[in-house]
């Protein structure tokens, strides 16, 4: 039984009120195989971007080894002095991501639009 | 994987299954869990606890109890009765050496902790009971029990 390929498609979305926010929109599975498409993809936005916005939507199955490179993609945002918001969470991982902590990094959004409101 | 049924008694019955040490057929006990908490009336949301608790306890059965040997298997045994569901993840390793601590963000952010290892402090989390038992060489277990009718994480 092979993992559900991660996939990771960034849109870049207009803002009236700043810089513009890059879109992470992540589907399938995010495990430890994921690293390269996660850690991966974030790697590869440019310096300049300062607004994150994480959309789980998609995303079929999430395991710690996921969630650990979450965190490690905040771990990096953090240096590069970038604000991250998410939506898209199941109302179970939203608890599993409060439990573990994210939520003091990242704020939680039910849905898209009030996540991208949330940048100012 | 094999599966067996070994239990006929209506009152309590019992479901096993042997996975092999890969990555990914975790799933096949996660969903297998959550099929039989359905029929037994758990709710959505005890549902979607179980299903994150067996996957971590499979992930680490795989992982750190069999190396990710291929040869080795992951014994899952899935036991209801009429008020609980109790799921036991086998593996041929020594157990955890320690119990599980809560994740510490900031030191994860701060790099001072590693980002992973939150496995057993979910499962500890999103379940009743849980225990982990180390019995070599034979091998060791996680317990997981979730009851019906129990408050809610």
């Amino acid at each position: 039984m092979p993992e559900l390929v991660t996939r990771v498609t960034v849109e870049e979305l207009p803002s009236a009120t700043g810089d513009p926010i890059t879109v992470m929109r992540f589907s399938g599975d995010i495990t430890s195989a994921s690293q390269p498409a996660v850690l991966g993809t974030y790697e590869g936005l440019p310096d300049t971007v300062k607004r994150v916005l994480l959309d789980f939507s998609k995303v079929d199955y999430l395991n710690s080894s996921g969630i650990a490179l979450v965190i490690q993609m905040m771990i990096a945002a953090s240096k590069r002095g970038q604000t991250i918001h998410t939506f898209g969470l199941s109302p179970h991982f939203k608890k599993v991501f409060t439990m573990v902590g994210i939520t003091k990094y990242t704020t939680l959004h039910p849905d898209e639009a009030s996540a991208s409101a949330a940048f100012g | 994987m094999s599966i067996g049924r070994t239990s006929g008694d209506r009152s309590s019955s019992s479901i096993e299954l042997r996975l092999p040490s890969r990555l990914g057929y975790e799933k096949v006990a996660m969903n297998t869990a959550a099929s039989v908490a359905r029929l037994m009336g758990f709710s959505e949301e005890r549902v979607e606890d179980l299903k994150t608790a067996v996957a971590e306890a499979c992930i680490n059965a795989m992982e750190h109890g069999n190396k990710l040997d291929d040869s080795l298997s992951v014994g899952v045994i899935l036991s209801m009765d009429a008020n609980s569901l109790e799921v036991k993840v086998t593996d041929n390793g020594e157990g955890p050496q320690s119990n599980p601590d809560a994740p510490d963000i900031d030191k994860k952010m701060l790099g001072e902790e590693d980002a992973r290892g939150m496995g057993m402090f979910l499962i500890q989390a999103l379940v009743d009971e849980a225990e982990w038992v180390s019995s070599p060489p034979a091998g060791s277990y996680a317990r997981m029990v979730i009851h019906l009718g129990q408050p809610q994480v």
